[in-house]
């Protein structure tokens, strides 16, 4: 851990980093039966797990307000969960149930929650920024103190909406957190195949925005930099872009073979596993010991089971129901 | 008895400007985005003084960034205003029909029904004004194609008038198409015109024995072409379909039950258009009252050019409709 760090944690001391243990191994956990369901054939369609980036949503979405809004991308099981979005809804979702978080109709991709103001779950490209933007207008055309905090990876710095939502939330003073996870892969293509210019704040600082970079594998370096960067929102009610860097274990998809990648870069990155790192410092400190992780382990087990459960026990909507919801009144 | 209200002479372009200044002051949550729309005061020159009167918060001049300011207005919507998005012109909209088919037509759906976007989106559509390929197509077929919008094409100054506002009070996205050469047309409008119901398409002009339809651009077209006809002593019946999504199946079968023979007018290329949709239509829905084959009277399948002539060859003229109309009615050549 790197002496900053250590800081931080004396700062927020043993309850609020256990939390952050709590979340991140929500994540990985819940992932992992996601990963073993999808072997099974209970969840279809794609699945891009979040597994090495879980310090990112664990150490940020805690210190959003309720009535603040969230979008993400499609690798987003791991934000739902750290909202407040039940496993159980989100794991019924990727069943394709109806007692889903999205009623079965987005699947892993597309989860949304109204009332926690979580706008999904988009899976082009990009093309979550300009909601984002038109969130974060309304709250300021109603005077309401919010913030927007939108999701993105570094593949998505290359598309157009991107520098169009930029120069767009700059020029208007919106208020919203850019969150770029950069875990260095779109897809399968390396950064560096695919950007002229990496250093992402060099470019997003053109746009008059304050950009700056955390290491995205310290949940506690992303708690102290998100409690800071979405009270600097907040407070000046202008955008602010940071760039997490960060590293998906996982291949992109359960269909991607991870040929692009050598085995040791993938071995490399597990050393800055956020979760057994976390784990080392705290009980470094004396504030974890085995019986209170195994605590933790089977807290976390249970609720998993449960939501597993919960989506096996789910029922499938009515083919009669199929147009619903397309328009609110049926034409 | 009560008194007929005051008309008012006007033209399509005062009629869709009084329709916004309209939705401006009854509904505060009601603001206009879009390219040039304050400081220059519309392409179109459809909100000029808007900026002025209404302020720079509900008059907002956007960058050239068609996807980042109609993604904008998704989520103004969602998050409780009533955005009026104006893209200069359909062809300027495939910069933002990702936002527009993956957004603004799918979140409700994807969503399980959570969400709601309010949204009305306008733009210019159509040839006739020597812009050449990349201003002047009439792309309103593709959008009419998508579930989760509602497509709207007004024709006529009433409609110029009242479908905003009845846009407005729609839960889900309207799209509202202006004809660019209508922006022009000139008629007489009632000082009380408001609201217009939707989804309902419109008989123009009553007639017997063949039915046209047509909207937005082809509509005036399809009405001369009527007047043409009836000089010839034949009745031609004018359908405007209004709305394009959903289209008002009904109506379409009714008149062709009524006259037996419909030509269709439609700016779209041919293949693919939303004629060739509305022809399907009453092949499965009224085969057995047609008298003749319908015929189609659709863009030429090339890019709109530039010259007069050409662009004129290229798009449905009332030429075109009379020699379909002669097709249906038996008299070819």
């Amino acid at each position: 851990m790197n002496p900053a760090s250590v800081l931080i944690a004396d700062e927020l001391g043993a309850e609020k980093v256990f939390d952050l243990l709590r979340l991140m191994l929500r994540i990985r956990r819940f992932e992992e039966k996601a990963a073993e369901l999808y072997g099974e054939t209970k969840i279809r369609g794609f699945l891009h797990l979040y597994i090495g980036e879980e310090a990112v949503a664990a150490g940020l979405i805690p210190y959003l307000r309720p009535e603040d809004a969230i979008v993400a991308t499609y690798r987003e099981h791991g934000h739902a969960l750290v909202r407040g979005i039940p496993a159980g809804a989100i794991m019924a979702e990727m069943y394709g149930k109806q007692e889903g978080c999205s009623r079965g109709h987005g699947g892993s991709m597309h989860l949304y929650d109204a009332a926690r103001r979580f706008y999904g779950g988009n899976a082009i490209v990009g093309g979550g920024q300009p909601i984002a933007l038109g969130l974060a207008l309304a709250d300021k055309m109603q005077g309401r103190p919010n913030v927007t905090v939108c999701f993105f990876g570094e593949g998505a710095v290359a598309e157009g909406e991107f520098h169009e939502s930029m120069n767009l939330a700059s020029l208007w003073s919106l208020p919203v957190l850019f969150c770029c996870e950069n875990n260095l892969y779109a897809m399968g293509t390396h950064i560096l195949r695919s950007h002229a210019q990496t250093d992402l704040c060099l470019r997003v600082r053109s746009y008059d925005m304050e950009a700056e970079s955390v290491d995205g594998m310290d949940v506690l370096a992303v708690a102290e930099a998100s409690e800071r960067l979405i009270r600097a929102v907040r407070e000046e009610g202008r955008p602010r872009f940071v760039e997490f860097r960060t590293y998906r274990f996982r291949p992109h998809s359960m269909f991607d073979p991870d040929l692009y990648r050598d085995k040791k870069e993938i071995e490399g990155w597990k050393r800055k596993d956020p979760v057994p790192a976390l784990i080392e410092e705290m009980r470094s400190r004396g504030w974890l010991d085995d019986a209170r992780l195994a605590t933790l382990e089977a807290e976390v087990a249970r609720e998993i089971a449960e939501a597993t459960a919960f989506a096996e026990a789910g029922t499938w909507e009515p083919v009669e129901n199929l147009l619903q919801d397309v328009y609110a009144h049926r034409p | 008895m009560p008194t007929a209200p005051d008309m008012r002479r006007t033209t399509y372009r005062e009629a869709l400007r009084a329709g916004l200044h309209e939705a401006l002051k009854r509904d505060p949550r009601v603001f206009l985005m879009g390219e040039d729309v304050g400081k220059y005061g519309g392409t179109y020159a459809v909100s000029r003084g808007f900026l002025e009167e209404f302020g720079p918060e509900r008059i907002r001049d956007t960058p050239l960034s068609e996807s980042a300011f109609v993604g904008a207005g998704i989520g103004a919507a969602l998050g409780g205003m009533r955005p009026i998005v104006e893209v200069m012109t359909v062809n300027f909209s495939l910069l933002a029909l990702d936002q527009i088919l993956n957004g603004a037509a799918t979140l409700r759906h994807m969503s399980g029904g959570q969400f709601t976007v309010p949204l009305v989106i306008r733009m210019a559509t159509g040839a006739g004004r020597q812009l050449a390929a990349q201003h002047s197509h009439s792309l309103e077929g593709w959008y009419a194609h998508i579930p989760g919008i509602r497509v709207l094409a007004p024709a006529t100054l009433e409609d110029a008038r009242g479908m905003l506002w009845s846009a407005l009070q729609e839960p889900d996205p309207v799209i509202i198409f202006e004809h660019a050469v209508l922006y022009n047309l000139e008629g007489e409008l009632p000082e009380d015109a408001g609201a217009v119901p939707l989804d309902r398409a419109a008989v123009r002009r009553e007639g017997k024995d063949l039915s046209l339809i047509a909207y937005g651009g082809t509509l005036p077209k399809a009405l001369q072409a009527a007047e043409r006809l009836a000089a010839e002593g034949v009745a031609a019946e004018v359908l405007d379909l209004r709305s394009l999504r959903p289209l008002d199946e009904a109506a379409i079968l009714a008149t062709v039950g009524k006259t037996h023979r419909a030509v269709i007018v439609d700016e779209g290329w041919r293949s693919g258009s939303l004629a060739a949709e509305i022809s399907a239509r009453i092949m499965e829905g009224a085969f057995y009252s047609l008298d003749a084959p319908v015929q189609r009277v659709c863009s030429e399948e090339v890019p709109i050019p530039y010259a007069r002539h050409l662009e004129e060859a290229a798009i449905p003229q009332v030429e075109d409709i009379l020699a379909a109309a002669g097709k249906v009615l038996g008299r070819d050549a």
